[in-house]
Parts: structure tokens; C-alpha cells; sequence
């Protein structure tokens, strides 16, 4: 598994965007691994092609939450690495930040997972990741035409999730 | 900063908070369209075990969709264990999207099975049984709501109607007893 270098590969930190998008991409993964939206509105850089990349992250997340949940400090239980965990259990971590970026990350107790790849100077966005989270419920769960465990293709989930990012901070 | 964020949250909840307090009118035309769909399934499939079946089929295709919604708004925390969760869905859930709040009884010993216990229900206002629907279950749309958003938590689960009002008894059982937790595996073969 690869993590992105220091200062070999990166440019220096993009400032925002004229188009006035503060983020950089987002992924939304179920619980099979599915990747159900990607979208990207600023990436400089690409180095893999979709599948590996979705891939990769999937994989990446899956690693860090159990490693934090084992990790942990306060817990009493002495599970073994690489035990499947139930997606209640243990402690999930919810950011981490390089010197070029910083990835946010939020799933619910259903599987859902949520990524948001922003500068690395942004905030806590746990609250922007929720309101995602409220977005998807309303434009994508109840979407009738929908089918659960698919790729998302809704025009008005699109159209709020750009608005709503290009609001962050 | 977050300033948005939290408001515009906020705003989603007081709506639907405000689509609940002109609850009188929705819950008739919900009561009415639930029993306008068990008619019409009755008239398509004639079996009343078939009618059964696919009341159920349609509450779990509701119920993998409404977990989310469920989880999105309520803002609970994760239940620790199957007790908790019984409880959750007994005084939240329900008070949630019916309107009325179940009580959990009849624990057995492991703590895997109970029975939730409707007083009231509001699918079935105006509603009798003629005799030749014997052996319909007419909410089965709920076994099947809960089952499907049960699973998507990692709970399978298997649900059951002991007391059914329509049918006799003086309140509405449902009970669900947990098969198995299904934790989360990693998804990809790991040969590439």
C-alpha cells in the first residue's frame, strides 16, 4: 500500500479554486466495497486508473480503521489485527492530514462511508460530512429509481453536493 | 469553519418536523394507500400466503432505505448490543416514522430474542378482516421493514407475528429473534 509521498511527487498546496471549490474530490464506498460516487473537482494529480484507485482507498480506510481500533489505548478487549469487526465496534478515527492534503471520513453504522479530500488547512468537517450524509438520505436513498448497492447517478444529488462543497471552508 | 454545516442540518430536521404536525392528514392517506396496495395484492395474487410474502419483500426493499434516513435524522448513537437495539427501534423508530411507541418484552436468556409489543397501530385504522383473508397478515410490511434495515447493520434477524389485532388478539407482537451478527470483511480478493 502506498501513501503519498513528501515533496518528490506534490506540487505545493493548491490554493482554492477560481470556480470557488474548496475540495478536492469525494468517494462514497457501502459495505461491499462498492464505490458508489466519485467525483472529483480539483486533482492535480493522478497516478492510477479508477478501479485501482477506489481500490486502493477502500483498502486504505478498511486498514486505518482497524489499526485504530486496535491501537486504542482506552479499550479493554485485546482482539487480534485482522479480525472483522462489526462496524459499531471499537473506535473509528475520522481525519487524517499530510502537508498537501486532508482526508475526512465519516461512515454509519450502515456501511456507508464518506471521504472528502480537502486542503489541508480545513477544519473539523464532521458536521459537513453528516449534512452529506443527510443529502444522500434525501436525494439518493429515497430516490425511488434508485437501486441500493449501485453506483449513484442522481442529477439532483450532484447539483446539491456541488453547491453544498463549494461552501465549505 | 463549520457554520454552515450544522444550520443547514438543523433545517432538514425542522421540516420534517413540520411535515409531522400536519400528521392527521398523512396518516390517513398513508392508512388509506397501504390498504389500497394489500387489496390490490390480494386481487393480483389471490394466495394469501403469496400477499404475505410480498408484503414482506416490499418492507425490506423499505427498510434497506430507511435505515439511512433513520440514522441520518434520529442521531443515535451506535447500540452497544442487541438489548439496545430492541429498545431503539421500539421508542425511536417507530416513534419515528409511525408515530407511536412499542415496548420490548419477553427476553429469553441469551439476550438474542424478544418481542416488541405495538398498543397501537396506525396501519390498520379502519381496517376489518372478512373471512376470506384468513390467515393474512396485514402489517407484514413491518416484519420486513425491520428485517431490511436490520440486515444493513449487520443483523440478521427473523421476525415473526405472534399477536395480531385483526386476527383476534388484543395487541400487536411482533417477535424478533437475532440469527447472526455479520461483521464487515474485506470485500476484494487479495490476488492482484
Amino acid at each position: 500500500m502506498q501513501f503519498f509521498g513528501g515533496s518528490d511527487i506534490s506540487p505545493s498546496p493548491p490554493a482554492p479554486t477560481a470556480s470557488g471549490h474548496n475540495a478536492h474530490m469525494m468517494y462514497m464506498f457501502n459495505r461491499n466495497g462498492v464505490c458508489l460516487f466519485y467525483r472529483e473537482w480539483n486533482r492535480p494529480l493522478r497516478t492510477l486508473n479508477p478501479q485501482q484507485d477506489h481500490k486502493l482507498m477502500f483498502g486504505l480506510l478498511f486498514s486505518l480503521k482497524s489499526l485504530t481500533a486496535k491501537m486504542d489505548p482506552t479499550s479493554a478487549e485485546k482482539g487480534n489485527l485482522g479480525v472483522p469487526q462489526l462496524p459499531g465496534q471499537g473506535c473509528s478515527f475520522h481525519s487524517f492530514r499530510t502537508n498537501t492534503y486532508k482526508l475526512s471520513f465519516m461512515e454509519s453504522p450502515s456501511g456507508i462511508k464518506i471521504i472528502l479530500v480537502t486542503h489541508p488547512r480545513t477544519g473539523d468537517l464532521r458536521e459537513a460530512l453528516k449534512y452529506i450524509y443527510n443529502l444522500y438520505v434525501e436525494y439518493v436513498a429515497k430516490n425511488p429509481v434508485y437501486a441500493p448497492g449501485t453506483p449513484i447517478k442522481c442529477e439532483l444529488f450532484n447539483t446539491n453536493l456541488d453547491q453544498y462543497v463549494r461552501s465549505i471552508s | 469553519m463549520p457554520a454552515a454545516a450544522p444550520r443547514s442540518g438543523d433545517a432538514i430536521f425542522a421540516s420534517v418536523e413540520h411535515v409531522t404536525c400536519s400528521a392527521l392528514q398523512n396518516a390517513e392517506l398513508f392508512t388509506l394507500t397501504y390498504g389500497a396496495i394489500v387489496r390490490q395484492l390480494l386481487t393480483d395474487l389471490e394466495e394469501v400466503d403469496e400477499v404475505n410474502k410480498q408484503l414482506d419483500q416490499m418492507g425490506y426493499n423499505i427498510g434497506i432505505r430507511l435505515i439511512d434516513e433513520f440514522l441520518a435524522k434520529a442521531n443515535v448513537s451506535r447500540c452497544v448490543d442487541f438489548k439496545e437495539t430492541a429498545e431503539t427501534i421500539a421508542k425511536v423508530g417507530f416513534k419515528m416514522f409511525l408515530g407511536v411507541t412499542a415496548s420490548v418484552t419477553n427476553w429469553d436468556a441469551d439476550g438474542t430474542c424478544c418481542s416488541i409489543v405495538l398498543e397501537d397501530n396506525p396501519l390498520v385504522d379502519f381496517v376489518e378482516l372478512p373471512d376470506t383473508c384468513q390467515g393474512l397478515y396485514y402489517c407484514n410490511v413491518l416484519s420486513g421493514v425491520i428485517r431490511g434495515a436490520l440486515e444493513m447493520v449487520s443483523m440478521k434477524t427473523e421476525i415473526t407475528w405472534t399477536r395480531d389485532v385483526l386476527r383476534g388478539d388484543d395487541a400487536y407482537e411482533l417477535q424478533v429473534k437475532l440469527l447472526k451478527l455479520v461483521p464487515e470483511e474485506y470485500p476484494y480478493k487479495d490476488d492482484e
